[in-house]
């Protein structure tokens, strides 16, 4: 379980935190959304959750991370690359540009590790499996759509085997093809008992995939609770945050005097 | 070099390289060389410059080391995978650090390239004059460049995050998967080669040669 306990965070040169007193629990499997407006802290959120913040960007930290019990303060980032992986919105600079094939770069966190040569070509053969893209093995990695190079940076994230996956914004640079991709594969992801946070403005992404909604604004936390209310929570828009498409559909048909349920098993067949 | 550059098959690339790669230094070298090295054979005068005998002879002799050097960068640049030899180095006992700077640095070059020539569209795309005459071209530069900078700055930033979360900076060495073949023979040259270069070097310094 990762536990972010009175979290607070101020960026290096700063004079005000961005994050206040963030209590969020992780558990084993579960998958939570972030969502919020623009500068209100999910990026940030995410790289204190991965150890980044302060850990390699430096900055003010107060509160406690812990992870499986373990309080993660001082540990060097090495110590969260098992633990908790993390992948940002650009893939093409989330690769690493020094390898020559998709197989590389995926092998690459387990090479970095020290493993023997049979355990990272069998983490990396079932990371790509995982995310069904063993196809592109051989593909160069700059060569790639938007959409499998962010697949594939998730599975370079899988095959350093971390109980915890944080996503920043996973499809801000993916076309609809892409997008569908990725949530796909995060829905196998899930499946495979890895616990996912993923901060995101595509709600639509979110609902139905997301078991647990957290909402910031500020820095803070001012909504957290099952994705189904917390999407519905008519205060979303007040928070800068566009309702799935579901939810307004739904909303749209109320006003006009339509029955919202026939639209949502519309939506569901 | 030349019969290694022709069995590889990149003697004409070889050689456009090597005049781009010497050209600038060569004409300057032939210049001052020519007018300013004192001699006693003047062959003909510019102004209060006299070309000397000598100073074609020096001249010479540089323009034969500089195209020594550069044939051989050009040769090894031409036929050498650079992810191969760096990561050959590295399982030779250098770095992993200083590897990946290595590789990403002749890596990042065509990536940079390819950045350049997709701000400089959007440039032109805004009315930015990049063609016509040198000053034209000199203006067009700033924008440019700052875009193509400021952007690589904050690559390089995202992608160190991005090796953190891959445990790029954990101490000790990393597992390769990938050995480079190297045969008996190829080792035996390699030797070979060492110890005749240290042996000319020997032979330069104490004058023999």
């Amino acid at each position: 379980m990762l536990q972010l306990h009175r979290i607070g965070y101020r960026y290096a040169g700063y004079a005000t935190p961005v994050l206040h007193d963030i209590d969020l629990s992780m558990a084993d499997g579960e998958i939570i959304g972030v969502v919020g407006a623009n500068e209100s802290g999910k990026s940030t959120l995410s790289l204190v959750a991965s150890g980044l913040a302060p850990g390699s960007i430096g900055g003010a930290l107060t509160g406690q991370l812990s992870i499986d019990g373990i309080d993660m303060a001082g540990s060097p980032l090495h110590e969260f690359s098992t633990r908790v992986g993390i992948g940002f919105q650009n893939p093409a600079t989330q690769l690493s540009g020094v390898t020559g094939s998709v197989f590389e770069e995926v092998a690459l966190g387990p090479m970095n590790l020290g493993l023997t040569g049979r355990e990272i070509v069998d983490r990396t053969n079932r990371a790509m499996a995982v995310l069904g893209i063993e196809n592109l093995a051989e593909r160069e990695p700059r060569r790639l759509s938007g959409g499998q190079a962010q697949l594939v940076v998730i599975a370079s994230l899988l095959a350093m085997r971390p109980a915890h996956l944080v996503l920043d914004e996973p499809t801000a640079q993916l076309d609809p093809e892409g997008t569908r991709l990725v949530g796909e594969a995060l829905r196998g992801l899930a499946a495979t008992g890895t616990a996912l946070l993923i901060a995101e403005h595509k709600t639509d992404l979110l609902d139905g995939l997301c078991s647990r909604i957290v909402v910031l604004d500020g820095g803070r936390i001012v909504a957290d609770g099952a994705a189904s209310d917390v999407l519905a929570d008519p205060r979303l828009v007040d928070w800068g945050v566009e309702p799935p498409s579901r939810i307004r559909l739904g909303r749209a048909a109320n006003a006009r005097g339509l029955d919202a349920a026939l639209i949502d098993g519309a939506i569901g067949s | 070099m030349v019969l290694l550059a022709i069995r590889a098959g990149v003697f004409g690339q070889l050689a456009r390289v090597s005049a781009l790669l010497t050209l600038p230094i060569a004409i300057s070298v032939v210049l001052v060389s020519v007018f300013t090295r004192a001699g006693t054979t003047v062959l003909f005068a510019i102004g209060p410059f006299d070309a000397t005998a000598e100073g074609v002879d020096f001249a010479g002799q540089t323009l034969v080391r500089l195209f020594a050097i550069s044939l051989s960068i050009g040769l090894f640049v031409l036929t050498t995978n650079p992810r191969a030899f760096v990561f050959d180095l590295e399982r030779r006992g250098v770095s992993p650090r200083i590897a990946f700077v290595a590789v990403a640095t002749i890596e990042a070059v065509p990536a940079l390239v390819e950045r350049a020539g997709v701000i400089g569209e959007s440039q032109r795309a805004r009315g930015l004059d990049t063609e016509g005459s040198v000053r034209a071209r000199l203006r067009g530069v700033l924008p440019l460049v700052g875009p193509v900078i400021i952007g690589a700055l904050t690559d390089v930033e995202e992608r160190s995050l991005a090796l953190e979360s891959r445990a790029f900076s954990r101490p000790g060495r990393r597992h390769l998967l990938w050995a480079m073949p190297d045969r008996p023979w190829e080792r035996w040259l390699r030797w070979a080669l060492s110890c005749l270069l240290l042996a000319i070097a020997l032979a330069r310094i104490t004058g023999r040669i």
